[in-house]
């Protein structure tokens, strides 16, 4: 029986050029089931690209990265959700046309699939998996506050219903991992603070072993006992948040960034 | 009772009410008018089964005139009769010669056949998306009739195949096309259309919650196909000759505008799109020939129209007619 400290993911020194564009280099981390690591760094850090390594969006051009046990470096993203990774996206993705119900059942059927001629013929254990999902799809939305919206096409709902309907998506899959990408981006203060709270619990309540990328640094700080900064694709510092404030690589990384941003 | 129940059952009850219309028609209409029944029920198949790859998944296929092509050959070389295949195929293998099938074994060979080859051409194919995609199949089309064409032991090359038996109506083509429309409408209303829709709405999304793409497009790809090769039995049995040249790429055209202007990702669309687009042209024909009288006659003038019509849909309701949603039909009631 895997005790509770068990490693979930170990990576090693994993990178990823773009043309010559170092944009991810020589990244290691071992996380343990439950954890919740914060990731920050500066735009175009690498934060996004780690995370499309990691569910194999796009392939690493070096280094490993072993899940559950199992090195998935050059499996396909489809294979790696189902292994149990699962993900949101910087720019919000769902399926706009599909009602906000539809959307979940996708992710959510992954585990239960019927035969064509099952489906074909309606037979009793299809429809009734077909119940099940619907089911499962609705206490998804009820997770997320979404219940009102379950009939609406995704394209319709509101910037932040949008943001938690993707959460449920990630959700659905019944991930042993979770990697969010900006989840509170371009929410107003109030939804970011309630998003972070629901992630807070969702990690409390499943041990949800979880990766936070965010800009925000006083919600990162206060939600992750661990963070690791990023910089130009390179691992600068790593540790508790107060470490990481104090770090002075970190500070100049970011200060980096303020000056740039000031001589705009 | 339930949903699904009640469904069933006014589906069979419209089943029965279109076995009655088409009893009426039988016995009220001239060859002409049957004939041009008949061709509705072929495209309706040709256009339902078109919506899952085009419509539901995405993929826009033009490859239907070349599936049409191996199920009618397919059929045609299993139906005939073997006193014929002895004098014109002497080439055949010894086995296809003493062989006549029946009608329904010959169509079902023949659209398996043509699921066979899609299953084959899919897993190069089907690493294209979009423009390139739609190349390689209408490529696939080139092929098909190359081999059509110059295989003479098998398909007499370029005289073709004529001599059918008679045998298709339009028993046959409607009683295909409720066999298509009830199995589309099954596949798009469970897991696998939903991830063929999935892949539609953005093919990264859905594969990172767990769609695999290849093979839920080649599924798409292959049971189109089937149906498609299907309507290349039926209609090769109406019209009782094919040559290679029939399945030209006015044939993909056609159903490509009926499936664009019904909408492309709703079903009853596709078939409101194939009935109406198949009587257009008819009515036109006459309008043509009404015209000769003064002259020569203005032939193409249907085809022209219909290229006319599909353009406007594409400017003015890109979604077509049903824009991706279905017509609830009376009695029917939503399911969630
Ligand atoms: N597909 C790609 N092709 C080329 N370059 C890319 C690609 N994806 C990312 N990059 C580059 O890699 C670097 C890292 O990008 P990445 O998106 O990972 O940064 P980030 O830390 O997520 O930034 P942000 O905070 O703005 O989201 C950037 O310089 C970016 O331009
Ligand atoms: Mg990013």
């Amino acid at each position: 029986m895997p005790s509770s400290t068990a490693t979930l993911l170990n990576v090693e020194r994993l990178g990823k050029s773009f043309r010559g564009l170092q944009a991810l280099e020589a990244y290691s981390l071992t996380l343990r089931t439950g954890e919740l690591l914060g990731v920050i760094g500066p735009n175009g850090a690498g934060k996004t690209t780690l995370f499309n390594l990691l569910t194999g969006i796009t392939p690493p051009t070096s280094g490993v990265i072993h899940f559950a046990g199992v090195d998935v470096t050059r499996r396909r993203a489809d294979e790696i959700a189902r292994l149990g990774v699962a993900r949101t996206f910087q720019k919000v993705r769902l399926f706009p046309a599909l009602t906000a119900l539809e959307n979940l059942r996708i992710p959510l059927q992954t585990h239960e699939r019927a035969a064509l001629w099952q489906v074909i013929l309606r037979t009793p254990g299809f429809l009734h998996s077909e119940a099940a999902l619907t089911g499962a799809a609705h206490e998804l939305l009820a997770t997320v506050d979404l219940q009102a919206a379950a009939h609406k096409p995704a394209a319709q709902l509101s910037y932040g219903q949008q943001r938690r309907l993707e959460l449920a998506c990630a959700l659905a899959l019944r991930p042993r991992l979770l990697l969010l990408d900006e989840p509170a981006a371009g929410m107003n203060p109030t939804e970011a603070d309630a998003l972070m709270h629901l992630i807070l619990r969702l990690h409390a309540e499943f041990q949800l072993t979880t990766i936070l990328i965010e800009h925000n640094m006083r919600l990162i700080m206060n939600m992750c006992p661990r963070i690791q900064v990023l910089n130009y694709g390179r691992l600068i510092a790593e540790g508790a948040p107060m470490e990481i404030q104090g770090d002075p690589q970190v500070i100049e990384a970011y200060l980096g960034q303020a000056e740039a941003y000031a001589a705009d | 009772m339930k949903g699904s129940t009640r469904n069933l059952l006014v589906g069979v009850a419209y089943v029965v009410l279109l076995g009655g219309l088409l009893w009426l028609a039988q016995s009220t209409l001239n060859n002409y008018y049957l004939r041009i029944l008949a061709v509705i029920g072929i495209n309706i198949i040709l256009t339902v089964s078109l919506n899952l790859t085009n419509g539901f998944t995405g993929d826009f296929s033009l490859g239907i005139a070349a599936f049409m092509a191996i199920g009618a050959y397919t059929a045609a070389l299993l139906s005939l009769p073997v006193a014929m295949k002895t004098a014109s195929f002497p080439g055949l293998p010894e086995w296809l010669q003493g062989i006549a099938a029946p009608f329904l074994p010959a169509t079902i060979a023949g659209g398996l056949l043509a699921a066979g080859v899609a299953a084959l051409v899919g897993v190069p194919v089907l690493r294209l998306r979009g423009h390139y995609l739609a190349v390689a199949t209408l490529g696939l089309m080139v092929i098909v009739r190359i081999v059509a064409n110059n295989w003479q032991d098998v398909t007499r090359g370029a005289r073709g195949i004529n001599g059918l038996p008679p045998v298709s109506n339009i028993w046959w083509t409607f009683g295909w096309a409720v066999i298509t429309i009830y199995v589309v409408w099954m596949i798009v209303n469970s897991p696998y259309g939903r991830a063929m829709i999935g892949v539609r709405e953005d093919w990264l999304a859905a594969q990172a919650r767990g769609v695999r793409l290849l093979r839920t497009r080649m599924l798409a790809f292959t049971i189109s196909a089937f149906f498609a090769g299907v309507a290349g039995a039926l209609w090769a049995h109406l019209i009782t000759a094919i040559t290679p040249s029939s399945f030209s790429f006015v044939i993909t055209f056609n159903i490509v505008v009926m499936l664009v202007v019904g909408g492309m990702g709703s079903i009853t669309g596709s078939v409101l799109g194939a009935v109406l687009l198949t009587l257009l042209p008819e009515g036109l024909r006459q309008v043509e020939t009404a015209l000769a009288s003064g002259g020569a006659p203005v032939y193409g003038l249907s085809q022209i129209i219909i290229a006319l019509l599909a353009a406007l849909v594409m400017i003015f309701r890109r979604q077509g007619l049903f824009g991706g949603k279905e017509l609830r039909l009376p009695g029917m009631v939503e399911r969630e």
